[in-house]
């Protein structure tokens, strides 16, 4: 491949290489192809789905839009760094509880887009929530059972 | 369990409870292998060279400048296929590779296996096809005037039912022109699989699908090999909705595969995947209603006309449909209705949730809010003064011998109270929402009301059968069932019903797959709850009969002296009471084959017939605020009365209905396939807009359950009713609030801001 290049990326606390890599692979296709870190899904690879929902340095992207190798020296946090213990986060818990999963393949970009809405709005009210969320495209729930999710975590880490 | 649902009669065993799915842990941890996700060793990319003409024939093909770049292993055309060149769901009018014409925008030319996805991209751009462009038929309206397109012609079918006294008039009529525009499913998770050589000559596919087997039928023909050299698995599904029962990249990365010995993976672009999919036909429709003077209907003529697009598909029985259910689920003693499917150089139409009956409902639902203006009704009272009970006949003069609550349905959904009024809402809950575009004292309300009913199942005489094998070693029930679980919530469904028959605590569903079972038919038509369900639960009912005769040999005892309960094996004395898990030292097994009743065609000229399975009915509300200047439609909230029969997963089914409301609210206000002389001109989510949080309303939701005879636990399927009626109760809401006619789907909104202009040319 021409234009390869070799770099690091640091993902959930881990340092990774990333070897011969054409230099326009996206941190999604890195992530997903080269790293086996296929959680993060790829329902557009244009930005207008959130299903690679990634944060790069505590900021929510969408991972198909970045450069891989300019994330070189960035925190990245995917959805698998949300539960790294093998047990479920408290957003995840309560999708699955809630019934807001279905053929699954938005949930991981939700799951990353919920807990940074609520890291950074302990209380969001209905629309603040449907504002924050309305970047994350499902096609299977009509978004009801994902509303009710966020509703429950709240109330549980409200105490 | 969710605000606004409303459920009677909870047990409180396995069925009828809210139960998590089995595979909710992986999925939200990421975990969950979708078709996308597969990986293997020496693992090629495959991609697609597609047409980008409507119609063309094809002068030449160089693939030598894709052979030169470095990393690519082969570049396959028309030539190259092994075996019958041309594939299809009903008919085998497809080509797996055109060769000599392309008929769609989007028709696969050349294939391709790189190293890397992006030096696939740069092979298939490389490529060099000489076309000579020719005229495209694209207009549904010319296709039976215009040349033929395809060997087989340009009719795909016309479907007549004539009903009762043809020449009947009501003292009412009402007539209209209704236009529906291309849905897309949007299925996020894209077209995808792994096909990966035996090294025998044969090859396992791994794949997004909603049917096995049916794809095994088309695939392994088309390799030329025989049908156990081809495997079928299911891989991770992200969503189908129809979109999936006709096949995408199944041969082609098996060619590929073939061709070069190693695994390739095919993922589809989202731009590709727009016309990688059979999409829902549009429609164009013509209905007139007479009635007498207190609403009660007379007749009902209609003519449909369908746009199949270049490749039969399931047009054929869509069209069906179209026209069996054109009157919706009322009683209309006397009809005329045609459904004509034509062929065009359109991308190829085909199943989408609702098959054929969306079309329908939002001409039937708008004639009926017509007729309540002319006889000076409410839409509520107009309509259940005409509403199909339980053992009223259809137009195919079928009498309907299930539960059909349309009535409880459409009073439920008429009686949830009203959301607050616009004054009341902020500013981001207004049309146009968060850009607060909207003028409040431009904003009108409205409120539309309909109805709508589908056949569950397949239907015509087609006998949609399903298997289902039961292993019970250990306590533990392993179930053996090919059903494609979609995102659906089938897996969850099968681990309930076994539960409740076998009373174990773990079920295994062992991955569906051609290689360990027959087939189970598609996941499709609302049926694998009702037929794949059933067919578990008779396996598991004949394990459990095992169980008993092991107890009773054991005991000494006769087996009609002990009882199956609750997963137990009983003796009247209680003196026996033993789980069934533990009834047998030898593992149990049975494998069951189930039928649905059988079905008959439709009569040729009158569609007369016992032509379905069974029905399921619904009804919506709709509130809608319209910003009457920008044209902009806020759904403020959806109220949905959804015959369930019985809800085997209450939360389950509400995802169900949600998901099918959305759906249908998309259709309504936004989601559309727009194309210029065939060529499409929005496929990406910038440009086909699905609804979002942003604009999905709160669901009211009541669950009607009279539960079928002889479904499981009474179960009907709920997977697609709720998109028929939402759609049209949008509408009627639109039309409520601003008086215009709005006669085509999806409404715009230069339909509603532009209106007056239009109407003065
Ligand atoms: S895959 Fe990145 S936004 Fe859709
Ligand atoms: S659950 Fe299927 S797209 Fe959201």
């Amino acid at each position: 491949m021409t234009g390869a290049v070799t770099y690091r990326l640091q993902i959930n606390g881990a340092d990774h290489a990333v070897e011969s890599s054409w230099l326009g692979e996206s941190l999604l296709y890195v992530l997903r192809e080269r790293l086996g870190l296929v959680g993060s899904k790829n329902a557009c690879e244009e930005g207008e789905c959130g299903s690679c929902s990634v944060l790069v340095d505590g900021r929510l992207v969408c991972s198909c839009l970045e450069l891989a190798a300019a994330a070189e020296g960035t925190e990245i946090i995917t959805v698998e760094g949300l539960s790294p213990d093998g047990t479920l986060s408290d957003v995840q818990e309560a999708l699955v509880a809630e019934g807001g999963v279905q053929c699954g393949f938005c949930t991981p970009g939700f799951v990353v887009a919920v807990h940074d809405l609520l890291d950074g709005n302990a209380s969001p009210s209905p629309l603040e929530t449907k504002e924050a969320l309305a970047g994350n495209l499902c096609r299977c729930t009509g978004y009801g059972r994902i509303e009710a999710a966020v509703e429950r975590v709240v109330e549980l880490r409200r105490g | 369990m969710a605000d606004g649902v409303r459920v009677v009669d909870r047990p409180r065993t396995g069925i009828g409870v809210s139960t998590r799915r089995p595979d909710g842990g992986p999925k939200v941890r990421g975990e969950f292998a979708y078709s996308s996700d597969l990986h293997a060793d020496r693992m090629l990319w495959g991609r697609t060279l597609r047409s980008p003409h409507a119609h063309a024939r094809i002068l030449s093909i160089d693939i030598g400048p894709a052979l030169t770049i470095p990393g690519v292993s082969a570049v396959l055309t028309a030539d190259d296929v092994p075996g019958r060149p041309t594939y299809g769901l009903t008919v085998p009018d497809q080509p797996v590779l055109a060769r000599d014409i392309v008929r769609y925008e989007g028709e696969p030319v050349a294939i391709v296996a790189a190293d890397h996805p992006d030096t696939a991209r740069r092979a298939i751009a490389s490529i060099v096809v000489e076309y000579e462009v020719l005229e495209a038929i694209t207009d549904p309206q010319r296709a039976l005037q215009s040349p033929a397109i395809h060997p087989d012609g340009n009719l795909i079918r016309t479907v007549p039912i004539r009903r009762g006294d043809v020449d009947a008039v009501g003292s009412v009529v009402v007539e209209g022109t209704y236009e529906m525009g291309i849905q897309d499913q949007a299925f996020l998770g894209p077209e995808s699989g792994m096909a990966v050589p035996d090294g025998a000559g044969g090859v396992d596919l791994y794949v997004a699908t909603q049917g096995l087997h049916q794809d095994h039928a088309q695939v392994a023909p088309c390799l030329g090999l025989a049908p156990e050299q081809v495997r079928l698995h299911l891989a991770g599904t992200g969503g189908a909705f129809g979109a999936r029962e006709d096949l995408s990249m199944h041969v082609h990365a098996c060619m590929l595969a073939l061709h070069v010995n190693r695994p390739v993976k095919m993922s589809y672009l989202r731009d590709e995947s727009f016309v990688g999919h059979v999409r829902r036909h549009p429609a164009h429709m013509w209905f007139r209603h007479h009635a007498t003077p207190e609403g009660r209907l007379v007749k009902v003529e209609a003519q449909i006309l369908l746009d199949g697009g270049a490749y039969a598909s399931t047009s054929a029985y869509t069209a069906a449909n179209s026209a069996r259910f054109a009157c919706g689920p009322y009683r209309v003693p006397n009809a005329v209705i045609d459904a004509t499917c034509v062929r065009t150089n359109n991308a190829p139409s085909g199943a989408m949730r609702g098959f054929g009956v969306v079309q329908v409902c939002y001409a039937h639902e708008s004639q009926m809010d017509k007729l309540a203006a002319a006889v000076g009704l409410d839409p509520v009272e107009i309509r259940l003064r005409n509403v199909l009970a339980r053992g009223d006949e259809l137009v195919t003069g079928q009498t309907v011998d299930v539960p059909a609550p349309v009535r409880e349905c459409l009073e439920a959904a008429a009686s949830v109270p009203m959301p607050p009024p616009a004054s009341d809402v902020d500013d981001y809950g207004l049309p146009g929402g968060a850009g607060r575009t909207a003028d409040r004292a431009r904003i009108r309300r409205g409120v539309g009301y309909a109805v709508g009913f589908k056949n569950l199942a397949y239907a015509e005489g087609y006998d949609d059968d399903t298997r289902a094998r039961c292993r019970l070693d250990g306590g533990v029930a392993t179930i053996t069932c090919a059903a494609a679980e979609l995102g659906q919530g089938f897996v969850t469904v099968a681990e309930q019903i076994t539960r409740t028959v076998l009373g174990v605590d773990q079920v295994v569903l062992a991955p569906a797959s051609t290689a360990t079972i027959g087939s189970a038919g598609s996941s499709a038509s609302s049926r694998q709850t009702y037929m794949s369900g059933a067919a578990i639960a008779m396996a598991c009912r004949q394990v459990a009969e095992g169980a008993r005769r092991a107890v009773a040999h054991r005991h000494a005892v006769a087996v009609e002296a002990l009882e199956i309960d609750e997963g137990r094996i009983v003796s009247r004395d209680l003196s026996i009471d033993i789980p069934i898990g533990r009834a047998s030292e030898e593992p149990l097994e049975a494998e069951v084959n189930h039928h649905h009743r059988e079905t008959f065609p439709m009569d040729p000229v009158t569609g007369q017939g016992d032509t379905d399975v069974s029905w399921v009915f619904a009804a919506n509300r709709a509130v809608v605020d319209v910003d009457l200047d920008l044209g902009l439609v806020r759904v403020v909230q959806m109220a949905t009365g959804q015959d369930v029969g019985k809800a085997l997963n209450p939360l389950s089914v509400v995802g169900q209905i949600e998901g099918a409301v959305s759906q249908g609210l998309g259709l309504a206000v936004m989601e559309e396939v727009v194309t210029t002389d065939g060529i499409v001109r929005n496929p990406s989510f910038t440009d086909y807009l699905i609804p979002t949080t942003a604009d999905m309303p709160p669901v009211e939701i009541t669950l009607i359950e009279e539960p079928e005879d002889g479904a499981p636990f009474g179960a009907k399927g709920v997977g697609e009713t709720a998109c028929l009626s939402s759609t049209p109760a949008v509408v009627a809401a639109i039309r409520a609030a601003t008086g215009l006619e709005l006669s085509r789907v999806p409404v715009r909104p230069e339909d509603i801001a532009l209106a007056d202009v239009r109407r003065e040319g």
